[in-house]
């Protein structure tokens, strides 16, 4: 396999889950991203930081091709999944991702939210795919609404919902696009209690967010975006209390 | 019973439902028409959701397709040019004109059932009405839905089956009913290519008896009887699916 063009060697060890090189998206003739380098390994938790129309959630649906990138790779698990000949679908089986406006399916219960891709995509069994979806949902203290259609929860529990959603299929990484930001402020609390457990449990994440005292307590990296560029990764501490460029410096002076 | 004074307008009445309806055998026009009537409409409402489906499903993946290969980029092209060409023929010309030409122009030189000229005329016609109501319905639904469904990592075909269409289908039951409706009377042009379906036998009863409003009454009541039914079972069903939902 290695002999493909858009294959390299990977070993999950030493090798990043995720690498990205000059990664370019174009919306007509505005320049999104404006070659993006970014290597994320096993276990990192990403957060991707920066102000408003920076490129944070194209930056993000580009790592699972829900945006097509313009030019340069993203190799994932050591597949260059922007080559066309991919199959796009199996390896988005692996990169499970939480939106802002939680996208649950309306039509389904939650149950069948959570087991319909198992079933379908990894021809799991009714029974084992509904064992694993009732042990996630305990996890996130939703073990009783099963049954429930997504339009009787609130908006904590669909987000929880959507995380479980994605974790049912056993992803290697999750990618988050403002979880939190369609939320009212007493129920922001829950989702990010979840997504601290995930990352305790070593859950590869790259997260995009406003949630800066968050994104200061889990992330094992901060990522500062502007423009459509990197400008700035570090470790939370090192981004938060020394920033390096002006840029990053005046941008927390804001939002902190 | 000569003494019990019976009003002249029942006497009337029931000479001429007599005179319409018994004698001959007469009701058995409005029966056997009734008969072919429903019989275009249920084959033609078939045709309709299959043809309806298939042109809306070609015509929004063109507009929304992403990632894909020349070749179904340009396979597409060309589907989504004749599915057009058909919207704007289909729509843009009347029904009569559709079935006449069906029956004197395309199959004007094979001896083919009538019925079947009708079942096609019709379901080709509403093929295009139920495809644009379809289309808006797709179109309708939130490109999230779609988003989710693709970053679990079902391919375009099952995002549409398992996500877009169910939730689609709910929301343009009622306009899909109502085009259902408009095919059954629709259908009574069908005596332009002289198939005997509810209309023309009421008008053969008439061009016998020479009596004109009760034949024609008799096949407006049973026409409205037919509708007001139709649309009892529409709002049942959406109530059904509403209910599932909630
Ligand atoms: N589908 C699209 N079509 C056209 N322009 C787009 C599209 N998506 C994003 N953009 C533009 O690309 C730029 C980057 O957008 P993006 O959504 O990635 O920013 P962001 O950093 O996520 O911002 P925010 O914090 O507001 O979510 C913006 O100027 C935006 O208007
Ligand atoms: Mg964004």
């Amino acid at each position: 396999m290695t002999n493909n063009p858009y294959m390299k060697p990977f070993n999950p060890e030493t090798d990043p889950l995720i690498s990205v090189r000059d990664l370019q998206k174009n919306f007509k003739d505005l320049h999104a991203l404006k070659g993006v380098d970014l290597d994320i390994y096993q276990g990192d938790v990403i957060f991707v930081v920066g102000p408003s129309g920076s490129g944070k959630s194209t930056f993000l649906r580009c790592l699972n091709c829900l945006e097509e990138a313009d030019g340069g790779e993203i190799f994932f698990e050591g597949v260059n999944i922007t080559n066309r000949n991919v199959d796009i679908n199996r390896h988005r089986q692996k990169m499970g991702m939480v939106f802002q406006q939680f996208n649950l399916f309306p039509h389904m219960t939650v149950m069948k939210n959570l087991t319909q891709a198992p079933i379908i995509l990894q021809h799991k069994s009714k029974e084992e795919a509904e064992a694993e979806a009732i042990k996630l949902l305990e996890r996130v203290g939703l073990a009783d609404r099963a049954d429930a259609y997504p339009n009787q929860l609130s908006g904590g529990q669909k987000q929880r919902i959507a995380i479980v959603r994605a974790l049912c299929m056993k992803p290697d990484v999750m990618l988050f696009d403002e979880p939190t930001s369609a939320l009212d402020p007493e129920m922001v609390g829950e989702v990010l209690e979840v997504m601290r457990d995930l990352a305790k449990q070593k859950m590869t994440m790259v997260v995009v967010t406003h949630e800066m005292a968050f994104a200061r307590e889990v992330a094992s990296k901060v990522v500062f975006m502007a423009e459509g560029k990197i400008l700035e990764v570090a470790p939370p501490d090192v981004f938060f209390n020394n920033p390096r460029t002006d840029r990053l410096k005046s941008f927390l002076e804001k939002v902190l | 019973m000569p003494d019990i004074a019976v009003p002249q307008f029942l006497i009337e009445f029931k000479d001429a439902f007599y005179l319409n309806f018994i004698k001959d055998n007469r009701w058995k026009y409005l029966v056997d028409g009734l008969s072919v009537t429903l019989r275009i409409t249920f084959f033609a409402v078939l045709i309709g959701i299959v043809l309806g489906f298939l042109v809306a499903i070609i015509r929004a993946t063109h507009d929304k397709v992403g990632r894909t290969t020349p070749l179904i980029k340009g396979t597409l092209s060309v589907l989504n040019f004749v599915c057009n060409v058909y919207l704007t023929v289909i729509r843009g010309t009347p029904v009569v004109v559709q079935l006449l030409i069906i029956y004197f122009v395309i199959f004007g030189s094979v001896r083919i059932d009538k019925i079947i000229v009708a079942i096609l005329a019709f379901g080709i016609n509403s093929g295009a009405y139920v495809a644009e109501i379809v289309r808006g319905g797709i179109m309708s639904i939130d490109q999230g839905q779609f988003e989710a469904g693709r970053s679990l990592g079902f391919n375009y075909g099952q995002t549409m089956w398992f996500i877009i269409i169910p939730q689609t289908l709910k929301n343009v039951l009622p306009a899909l009913g109502n085009e259902f409706i408009v095919l059954l009377k629709e259908t009574s042009v069908a005596g332009y290519i002289a198939l005997a379906d509810l209309t023309k036998g009421g008008d053969i009863i008439r061009s016998q008896t020479f009596s004109a409003y009760m034949p024609l009454i008799a096949v407006a009541l049973i026409y409205l009887v037919m509708v007001i039914a139709l649309s009892r079972l529409q709002k049942l069903l959406e109530r059904r699916m509403r209910s599932r939902d909630k």
